[in-house]
């Protein structure tokens, strides 16, 4: 499965202005050329974002299947404000989260083992960092991106899908808040949360012992 | 006679410190107020009070420096120059999405 930044396929798969008002034109219009090129252009990183958030080969293929289904059926709703991809990315990005909800409830996991740890004068412990390896020596190496990766899945759900749509799918708190129903504080504070417990599943990267 | 650093009697005179003299934070306060730093979202004076704690706890500037750094490794390990784009959509994908629309009618 490859997983791309969702910013380098919108580079690479977008289409020009003109070109992408010449689809929606032709899409309003109920061609068939113009829905299969549409389809074509956009299911393999669709499916790549779906994959991200659902991390199964079946459901990410339901998820784009539905939401290309959608995209097509509201084309007349798509106002052009935003680009086609960003609007397909928003869409995908929906499907995902209702087959989430529908498997199992975003209940509140147990993060709190993998929190910052403070002493009874509310000092924070923190063992001494000598060296610090960067994200970029560590990437280097390509058997330690699938270590980051498996503990990015390590996370507790509801923290984990936070984490993935501000962090990875680049959506805003706001955008976060409305799509999983929850206060922006409250995105905030999983946000916050996540990155901390992943901080402590990659402190050994990043201090440079073996896992 | 001066506590030895990172002793309990240390901990204790430096947590007094940090929660009694004015400007100064506690590491715990330090902690509810990092996303907003980082993102740059922290009114000026609140970021003055954080980057001071930053000078004067070695703790929190090592936790700091490795919470930038893990957030950025989980960014970039999704951004894998080596993976080909994703060409894999199942032909039959392909064709349930453009058979559902044909039998839709316009609405
Ligand atoms: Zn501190």
């Amino acid at each position: 499965m490859a997983e791309q930044g969702v910013l380098q396929e919108e580079r690479t798969l977008s289409e020009t202005p003109s070109e992408e008002e010449e689809l929606v034109a032709g899409l309003r219009a109920g061609s068939d050329a113009h829905a299969t090129r549409f389809v074509r252009a956009n299911a393999g990183w669709m499916r790549a974002v779906a994959f991200r958030l659902v991390r199964d080969d079946g459901l990410a293929d339901d998820c784009v299947q539905e939401a290309l289904i959608k995209a097509l059926r509201n084309i007349g709703k798509f106002e052009g404000r935003s680009k086609l991809t960003t609007w397909l990315h928003r869409i995908t990005v929906n499907e995902a989260l209702m087959k989430l909800r529908n498997r199992k409830r975003l209940q509140e996991d147990l993060i709190d083992p993998l929190l910052p740890d403070f002493d009874e004068n509310a000092c924070r412990i923190e063992a001494p960092w000598t060296k610090r390896s960067t994200a970029e020596e560590i990437l280097s190496q390509a058997e330690q991106r699938e270590v980051v990766l498996s503990k990015i899945r390590d996370l507790p759900e509801s923290y984990r899908i936070v984490l993935m749509l501000r962090d990875i799918e680049e959506l805003d708190t706001a955008e976060v808040a409305e799509a999983l129903g929850i206060s922006e504080g409250n995105v905030k504070v999983r946000l916050h949360r996540a990155r901390a417990a992943l901080k402590k599943l990659l402190e050994p990267l990043l201090r440079g012992d073996a896992l | 006679m001066t506590p030895s650093y990172g002793s309990k009697a240390w901990r204790f005179m430096k947590g007094a410190m940090l929660r009694n003299l004015p400007l100064m934070i506690t590491c715990r306060q330090f902690e509810d107020f990092l996303l907003d730093y980082v993102e740059g979202s922290l009114p000026a004076g609140q970021r003055r009070v954080f980057e001071f704690h930053i000078k004067i706890c070695r703790e929190c500037r090592d936790y700091l420096a490795a919470y930038r750094e893990a957030t950025k490794l989980g960014k970039q390990s999704f951004d894998d120059p080596a993976a080909p784009l994703p060409d894999d959509v199942p032909e039959d994908l392909i064709t349930a999405v453009l058979e559902a629309r044909r039998s839709t009618p316009e609405p």
